[in-house]
């Protein structure tokens, strides 16, 4: 294991990174990828052991962790805790791997594009936002005990917000940013009390490029896997050419970028949020 | 060859960065040039804009956005940016807002010739290359990129053969290299002068720099043929053999780099207090009677250079002469960025302003002009909003029906007269969902209010500009009926109450950590600007909303007419140019 003698914790050396979808994984299969700019093999045995070494030398197997129906890795001290997502043990809900795609943008780009509600009229027109119901109204952001980011109260008026959707609703969002590369939103759903939970789990492959897994934890039980992935692909879809066509790639840190309006409330946040814990992987540090 | 690096010496000067062709109705065009990305678009007034290729807000390309013919909409956010200006006219995350004047894209300058679009990022110096060549007929050639520094390009152009056009119009077994040609290079450019047979046809080459390791070769015939297909392939021919000869003359080819500053996040200019009370000097271009009574004056900037961004809703201070200051609302609709309209009506009772500038100000004066403000911003996220004038306050709101319009939404217009020959802006109205109510007495004007208002929805918002009286029983009508004050827009063009200033008291300044106090017969604005607060104002009568402090601590006294309901219960904003504290003390956020 590579131990470097550091004082302080890297927060993203030292954290775990999604690097495969588990159950797109064979016994047998072996697969090359790539996580913060090294080439990873990964290599699963006949009993469905999943082992991950760097394809460079020294090929010493790294930490895997497999949660969420995710493989995990970390190249420095797996110091950091995975995050908790308790409601995949809650009874009635159903744990989805909706798919993976390839973003040529770094990861905290990705993050804040998950974060915000103000494009949803344009980028995903007539699905999560629908013209004039434009406004972004004020919501609450805060830093909770354990260092995880939230934004709390936002509303938005959707026009297909689930699959399970039969009209319009003013839904109801939370999100929280557990990991400077994933973000969990927490949704109300059309048909249940509880909120619907859907996260974005960024891969680096390096400073500009990410694989976004998208995991769904949904108390939908009617609708096929396959139209839930349709759905959220069909918003990702809407996202990636916005999310290819921004400049820098990586997310600049600096307060006074990129004229923060009060609806980015949350992204100012969590800009500060990556700087406060010394992030400077995939950003542009101020 | 040696590869030059053209970053150390950037070229300077016009070059052409699109053609015609390239930037027709309602379409973005992606330019490039020295490495710097652009958006270039044509608003239906004709303008060509050349912009930085960046939303202000995040980062995304403009040029992935929307053309409406007007503004340019971010493909992101939907943020919309005003023809010839570039300044940001709307947020729609933030409807009520009206967006701050800093929010401007990067634009160059433009100039259309021979066909093609120039520009020039190094400053508005120099011009575009005066080619007499092509001052008479031309045929605008087909552009190629080539792999290859500019310089490499202008080497090589001056080996290029092509066929005199008269020659190919009626076919030839010639080819190219038959011809005889002499060619002339210019800074930019190579004039080539072919001769076969007899015949002759001269060309310009212009090199676009499109970063240190890329060209475009746009090429201009100084002939106007009766066939142009058999030219136009010729030529597009040759010139494909050219590049290919200039690549394969290149040793390697340059890896592509980012776009150049794309490499660093935009960031806007620090908001200079400075910048908001400069006035600009605007020259009378145009003074029409629109109506009996009434006069629009067309102003422009005396220096040729565009008025800064207005939106709908928004005044500019006319700056008659010493003491003599007078607000008026643009009437302009959007895209209509090289002028202010304003509409003045000669009022027996005006305080000196209307009178002067409709009877003493001609074509061809000079006026100060302060920058728009609006102090009345109109939300597009309702879907249907009315419309409601009193005589001449319908200058702003005929500026929100052409937005409006614009922008596909549902929207009717109520105006009120004294009498029909007091009808502006009829022509524009008639195209609109427009209902005139003429000559009527108050009480059966507040009975058509009534009517008009009916019971409010979460869908319908009224806005409302005209004499006070009119206002006062609109408002009176709209809360009777349970209208929501934030779903009531009214402008006042004046104020009429009767304000207070006997009362002494003092004010904290929480930023600046002062305490000043405010004597009887002064008001806070005038005390904030004897100690060097900064603080813009405009109308001072409690109108325009100008003046606007946040109150931190204690009770405001309202004195104005800006301010609705909710705001004025809210306690948390004051208009320091006429209000006061009902208390000993305020506690400001300046």
């Amino acid at each position: 294991m590579p131990i470097a003698t550091r004082e302080t914790t890297d927060p993203v050396l030292d954290g775990w990174h999604p690097i495969a979808a588990s159950g797109e994984l064979s016994m047998g299969e072996q697969r090359r990828t790539r996580l913060l700019g090294e080439a990873l093999d990964i290599e699963i045995d006949l009993l469905g052991n999943a082992s991950v070494a760097r394809a460079t030398a020294p090929a010493e197997p790294l930490p895997t962790h497999d949660r969420y129906g995710y493989l995990w890795t970390c190249l420095g001290e797996p110091s950091i805790p995975l995050f908790e997502i308790p409601e995949v043990d809650e009874p009635g809900r159903r744990v989805l791997h909706a798919g993976t795609i390839g973003v040529h943008v770094s990861a905290p780009r990705a993050v804040e594009n998950f974060l915000d509600m103000a494009h949803f009229p344009y980028v995903h027109t007539d699905i999560l936002g629908v013209e004039p119901f434009t406004e972004v109204a004020e919501y609450d952001v805060h830093i909770d005990s354990i260092n995880e980011l939230w934004a709390t109260d936002c509303v938005f008026w959707q026009p297909i917000a689930a699959t399970t959707s039969t009209e319009g609703q003013m839904t109801d969002y939370e999100y929280r940013v557990p990991h400077p590369y994933c973000v969990i939103l927490y949704k109300t759903s059309p048909i249940d009390d509880r909120k619907d939970v859907i996260a974005l789990f960024c891969q680096p492959v390096d400073e500009e490029r990410i694989e976004a897994h998208m995991f769904l934890c949904l108390l939908d039980a009617s609708n096929s896997t396959a139209m839930i992935r349709d759905f959220q692909l069909t918003i990702f879809g809407q996202d990636k050419p916005i999310l290819e066509n921004q400049y820098p790639k990586r997310l600049p840190l600096d307060p006074r970028a990129e004229t923060p309006i009060r609806a980015d409330k949350v992204a100012i946040s969590y800009r500060r949020w990556l700087s406060d814990q010394g992030v400077t992987y995939a950003v542009i540090p101020a | 060859m040696s590869d030059v690096d053209l970053r150390d010496e950037a070229p300077t000067g016009w070059f052409p960065v699109a053609t015609e062709h390239d930037v027709i109705a309602r379409v973005v065009f992606r330019g490039q040039l020295d490495g710097r990305e652009l958006a270039v678009w044509r608003a239906d007034d004709g303008f060509v804009n050349v912009w930085e290729n960046r939303c202000l807000h995040r980062g995304v390309r403009l040029s992935i956005g929307c053309n409406d013919g007007n503004e340019l909409v971010c493909r992101y956010h939907a943020w919309r940016y005003a023809n010839r200006s570039a300044g940001c006219t709307y947020i729609p995350a933030h409807p009520a807002d009206a967006p701050s004047r800093t929010i401007t894209a990067q634009s160059y300058a433009a100039v259309e010739r021979y066909g093609l679009i120039w520009t020039t990022t190094n400053g508005d110096e120099g011009s575009v290359p005066d080619i007499g060549t092509l001052s008479g007929p031309r045929l605008l050639l087909r552009s190629l990129p080539v792999n290859a520094s500019p310089q490499t390009v202008r080497e090589h152009l001056g080996s290029h053969r092509f066929l005199p056009a008269a020659l190919l119009e009626t076919g030839t077994a010639a080819s190219a290299d038959d011809a005889e040609v002499v060619a002339d290079h210019g800074e930019s450019w190579v004039t080539i002068t072919a001769d076969a047979a007899g015949e002759s046809s001269t060309a310009v080459f212009f090199v676009q720099p499109v970063d240190p390791h890329r060209s475009m070769i746009r090429g201009v015939l100084a002939d106007a043929p009766a066939d142009e297909i058999p030219v136009l392939r010729h030529h597009a021919y040759e010139l494909g053999r050219l590049v290919r000869k200039i690549e394969e003359a290149v040793e390697e080819p340059a890896e592509r780099t980012p776009p150049r500053g794309f490499e660093t996040p935009v960031i806007l200019p620090a908001n200079p207090w400075g910048h908001q009370r400069a006035t600009l000097s605007m020259v009378v271009d145009r003074k029409a009677a629109v109506a009996a009574d009434i006069a629009l004056f067309e102003l422009v900037p005396e220096d040729g250079s565009t008025p800064p961004t207005a939106q709908p809703g928004a005044h500019i201070d006319l700056h008659l002469r010493p003491g003599l200051v007078r607000q008026y609302s643009i009437t302009n609709g959007p895209g209509e960025t090289d002028r202010y309209r304003i509409a003045v009506k000669r009022d027996p009772h005006s305080r000196g302003g209307s009178a002067f500038l409709y009877e003493a100000i001609e074509e061809g004066d000079t006026i100060e002009v302060s920058p728009p403000h609006n102090g009345f911003p109109l939300r597009r996220n309702i879907p249907r909003t009315t419309l409601i004038a009193g005589g001449i306050g319908i200058t702003p709101l005929i500026a929100m029906a052409q937005a409006l319009d614009a922008s596909g939404m549902t929207f009717d217009v109520h105006y009120f007269v004294a009498a029909p020959q007091q009808i502006a802006f009829r022509r524009r109205l008639a195209t609109y969902t427009c209902e005139f109510h003429v000559g009527l007495t108050p009480a059966q004007t507040t009975d058509t209010l009534l009517d008009i208002l009916g019971t409010p929805t979460p869908t319908r918002q009224v806005y409302a500009c005209g004499p006070p009286p009119m206002l006062d029983a609109l408002k009176a009508k709209a809360r009777a009926l349970n209208w929501p004050a934030d779903a009531v827009h009214v402008e006042y063009f004046e104020n009429t109450n009767e304000i207070a200033t006997d009362s002494s008291f003092v004010i904290d300044l929480a930023r600046s950590a002062l305490t000043l106090e405010v004597p009887s017969g002064s008001t806070m604005l005038d005390v904030l600007r004897a100690n060097d607060v900064p603080i813009v104002s405009s109308c001072e009568l409690g109108a325009c909303g100008s003046c606007a402090a946040t109150v931190l601590g204690g009770d405001p006294l309202h004195q104005d007419v800006y301010l609705n309901d909710a705001e004025r219960q809210g306690g948390q904003v004051v208009l320091t140019c006429v209000s006061r504290a009902s208390g000993e003390r305020l506690v400001l956020d300046l």
